[in-house]
């Protein structure tokens, strides 16, 4: 393990200049959101975690339902008005759990809100109107609706609310009340581009056995094919032969031809029948494209095993809270940080300033990069990676003091101190990567094996190693070696922290030995 | 320079010698008295759970301006049981309540800020249901085994199996006794907390890899000759390292410490506080053990190999012929399982050849 190339520290230097100055370019540049995203416990709001369960025992829950219902929350979520709400899963099939973030201020509501199974209904239509409010006949503006509207007859007042329904207003298009199957039913296409009163529901989605999109042979278009278990099957011929008697939806007639699947009280899509269907198999047509199929058949799918969603953690911060709690978090990596840097001062004088510097280096990395992935990859930061960053400065310290100690160590054995700054960290390279590896394995187990706020603090911890790793090897090594090539520290004044006299000069014990190692040296030489 | 500095210096040239290995019998005595008291502990007190394990609501008051008495009267009118009620850090009241429907929760909230005088808003509050510290503690538990096995893994490999089994020894020493400590003083154990504790794994060893790499390096080709037994050659390794050890573990508490300070006289309990606890715990423990249990354990394996006893052998007899030649030296030599204060020679610098000075190269 003696030297081997020649260091070039302006080169490494350069590099770590460039990344450092790239990340900061993309974290600033272009646009707006230049800040690192704050986690609901420092900005304040609530936070809801949901475990799925199958409403039917012994089902497992597959990452297509997961998603499916993620997207069914966050519509409902959306649909409250609150920018920046999120809606998350951490982990996967029947052990994930999906986390609910909305931020501001108080919101009561959350929790009915997405906590609430999502049915999958088959309902007839009535008719199809046009999405804006219908003006009363009279000329009396009718209370603004709160959708989906349901009652349990076609009475004037359900038309009257019906009538005033505003499919065009997002809110409206949330979904999220609770969907009664044997009422009828007002409510909006999920594009919003339709109203539509709905009779009680003859199937319901857990009559669906399976869905599956498929090109036809010969077809040009995808379809959606249907089946139905016994019951559903039963019901469908009924029900098809009925409407496809009927006359076509959108001509005025009431009833109309076609039926609706209402997922979670929207309406997700409304085929017409076009002859009855006898054998418990349908197929769904309508130039559809690959995903607009398969979007609807894993929507059918999903409604024919629901999932309840049990609401285990509900935390609601207050935007006073959340900011005392940032504050108290950066005073204390504040202090954390300046009593690290006295200390290595204090011990390594001079190699400490490198040792603070390359600290000073790692906190602007960590700083850009956590706008970067904020950005990119919407990354928030919460309470507990607030303090895996304050820790971090602890073990990040300790890769400069494993290397200066290898360095005095090298003087001790008699190298020059230039010899020292390479060799000496030739040495302390392989520990650093051993050790920081067992730190990132720690991490990354952490991150992939968690929920909650372990995920956040593994993350910081994860990519602070990594920084460790970067700055030790492009910023604190070729600083280090720089500083030894001056002639200031070569001189080896009191205070450079590398003092050979001091480090490895003659001890009392090597002069009643009269076998110091560098006099033996010297001697022979 | 200070004194550290001086005491590295010899330290490192051996001169000054501590016996980390050979008095392994007085650690393992006080590691077993630490960990005989974590157990008991453990078992005697069990474990203060939060109620994010055990379900429940809890709501912080900021700056309240009520009594214990009567924030404990609302909520124990209004959910008709039992509430825990105390006041933390910067006059914040904690109320803590069975678990609530987020219904229920929404109101109490209400009239526990009409009765301490602060705006609903200003309560942060937290409502958890009793499945879910279970599904918590089932992951950390996975996230624990993976870790082990994956850690145990990179060990074997990049070091030997028994330097693994001495850094696992030393890890589950660490966390046996930072659970005791919290069983013993009756913290309260938070999500937060377990974040700590899981911190510890990677810390524990890094703080031990550290350690076995300098081992790793003094013991390569100690078969080659017959001036140092293993655990000689180990003990000079960790005497080697000490400096940095007690160096690294001044670095890493000092933040933490911080966070501690911070967390108790401006936030109160809370994530920060929790973590930072449990870190101290841990990562003091950490350094003890990497120290006085790991590098033992690890000698014991290693010296009780065959190449390695033959060499204890071959150096002990080299030591007595020596002593022979030149009886009135009057220096001690070690001959047994005690290490006495001696020169000892770097083996990592017998191997290498010698450097020319700078002011005599050519």
């Amino acid at each position: 393990m003696a030297t081997t190339a020649k260091t070039r520290p302006w080169r490494l230097l350069t590099l770590l200049v460039v990344i450092l100055i790239g990340f900061s370019v993309w974290a600033f540049f272009p646009g707006t959101g230049n800040t690192i995203r704050l986690g609901l416990d420092l900005q304040g709001g609530t936070q809801v975690i949901l475990l799925p369960k199958p409403v039917t025992e012994g089902t497992e829950i597959t990452d297509e339902q997961l998603a499916q219902t993620v997207e069914i929350l966050r519509a409902r979520v959306d649909g409250l008005g609150v920018a920046e709400a999120e809606v998350t899963t951490q982990g996967s099939g029947s052990g994930a759990a999906i986390v609910v973030s909305v931020p501001g201020l108080n919101q009561d509501r959350i929790v009915e809100l997405v906590q609430q199974t999502a049915l999958l209904n088959f309902r007839p239509v009535w008719n199809i109107y046009g999405s804006t409010p219908i003006p009363a006949v009279d000329g009396a503006v009718a209370a603004i609706a709160v959708p989906p509207v349901q009652a349990s007859e076609n009475s004037p007042e359900f038309q009257s609310e019906l009538a005033a329904l505003d499919c065009t207003d997002p809110t409206v298009l949330a979904g999220g009340t609770p969907d009664d199957s044997v009422k009828w039913l007002a409510t909006c296409e999920q594009s919003g581009a339709a109203k539509y009163s709905l009779q009680p529901a003859f199937i319901r989605g857990t009559n669906v056995t399976n869905a599956t999109a498929e090109l036809p042979q010969g077809g040009v278009t995808w379809v959606v094919s249907l089946e139905f278990d016994s019951e559903g099957a039963a019901a469908l011929s009924r029900a098809s032969t009925e409407l496809s008697a009927l006359p076509e939806c959108g001509s005025g007639a009431e009833p109309c031809n076609a039926f609706a699947i209402v997922l979670d009280g929207i309406v997700v899509s409304a085929p017409r029948f076009n002859e009855p269907i006898l054998g418990g198999q349908a197929q769904i047509e309508g130039n559809f494209t690959v995903q607009e199929a398969r979007d609807l058949a894993s929507v059918l799918k999903f409604g024919a095993l629901p999932i309840t969603l049990d609401p285990v953690d509900v935390t609601t911060i207050s935007p006073t809270v959340g900011s005392d709690q940032l504050r108290a978090g950066l005073i204390a990596g504040a202090i954390g940080l300046v009593l690290v840097m006295l200390y290595l001062l204090f011990y390594y004088r001079l190699l400490g300033t490198v040792a603070g510097l390359s600290l000073i280096v790692a906190g602007g990395l960590v700083y850009t990069i956590f706008i970067v992935l904020s950005k990119t990859i919407g990354l928030t930061l919460t309470l507990a990676g607030v303090a895996g960053a304050i820790v971090a400065i602890g073990i990040t310290a300790d890769s400069f003091i494993v290397y200066f100690e290898r360095i005095r160590d090298e003087i001790r054995d008699g190298k020059s101190l230039r010899q020292a700054c390479d060799s000496g960290w030739i040495r302390a390279r392989r520990t650093l990567l051993a050790a920081d590896f067992v730190s990132l394995l720690a991490a990354v187990v952490l991150y992939l094996l968690s929920v909650g706020s372990v995920r956040g603090f593994a993350f910081v911890l994860g990519l602070v190693t990594v920084i460790d790793v970067l700055v030790a090897f492009w910023f604190t090594h070729p600083m280090t070696v720089l500083l030894g090539r001056t002639q200031f520290m070569q001189n080896g004044a009191r205070w450079t922290g590398l003092d050979p006299d001091r480090l490895g000069g003659v001890s009392v014990a090597d002069a009643l030995a009269g076998q110091s190692r560098r006099k033996r040296r010297e001697a022979s030489a | 320079m200070n004194k550290l500095t001086a005491i590295g210096q010899r330290l490192y040239r051996g001169e000054v010698s501590f016996d980390f290995i050979g008095r392994w019998k007085t650690w393992y005595i006080v590691s077993g008295i630490i960990l005989l008291i974590s157990v008991g502990a453990l078992v005697g007190r069990g474990i203060n759970l939060g109620i994010e394990f055990k379900g429940g609501a809890d709501f912080s008051l900021p700056a309240a301006i009520c009594t214990v008495e009567e924030a404990r009267m609302v909520a124990e009118t209004q959910t008709g049981a039992q509430s825990i009620v105390t006041v933390t850090g910067a006059g914040t009241v904690r109320v803590q309540t069975q678990t609530l429907t987020p219904a229920e929760s929404s109101v109490l909230a209400g009239q526990l800020a009409d009765a301490c005088g602060i705006a609903k808003d200003d309560i942060k509050y937290q409502v958890v249901g009793p499945t879910w510290g279970a599904e918590i503690s089932a992951k950390a538990l996975q996230g624990l085994i993976v870790f082990i096995l994956l850690v145990s893994l990179f060990l074997t490999l990049y070091f030997e199996w028994r330097m693994a089994v001495g850094a696992l020894v030393a890890l589950a020493h660490d966390l046996l006794i930072t659970i005791g400590i919290y069983a013993l003083i009756g913290l309260e154990v938070t999500p937060a907390t377990v974040i700590g504790f899981l911190t510890i794994l990677g810390y524990s060893l890094y703080d031990t890899v550290v350690v076995f790499d300098k081992v790793k390096e003094n013991t390569r080709g100690l078969t080659g000759q017959s001036v140092l037994t293993y655990n000689e050659a180990a003990n000079l390794a960790v005497n080697q390292t000490v400096v940095r050890s007690i160096n690294t573990t001044i670095v890493a508490l000092l933040p933490v410490v911080s966070i501690i300070f911070v967390g108790a006289f401006l936030l109160g309990a809370g994530t920060l506080l929790d973590l930072a606890v449990v870190l101290a715990i841990g990562m003091t423990a950490g350094t003890f053990s990497s120290i006085f249990i790991a590098t033992p354990v690890l000698a014991q394996l290693k010296s009780a190999t065959p190449e390695m006893k033959s060499l204890t052998t071959r150096v002990y007899a080299r030591r007595v012929q020596a002593q022979r030649k030149n009886p009135g030296a009057g220096e001690e030599v070690p001959m047994g399982d005690t290490l006495v204060t001696s020169r000892i020679l770097d083996p990592s610098d017998r191997s290498q050849p010698r450097k020319v000075p700078r002011s005599k190269r050519k």
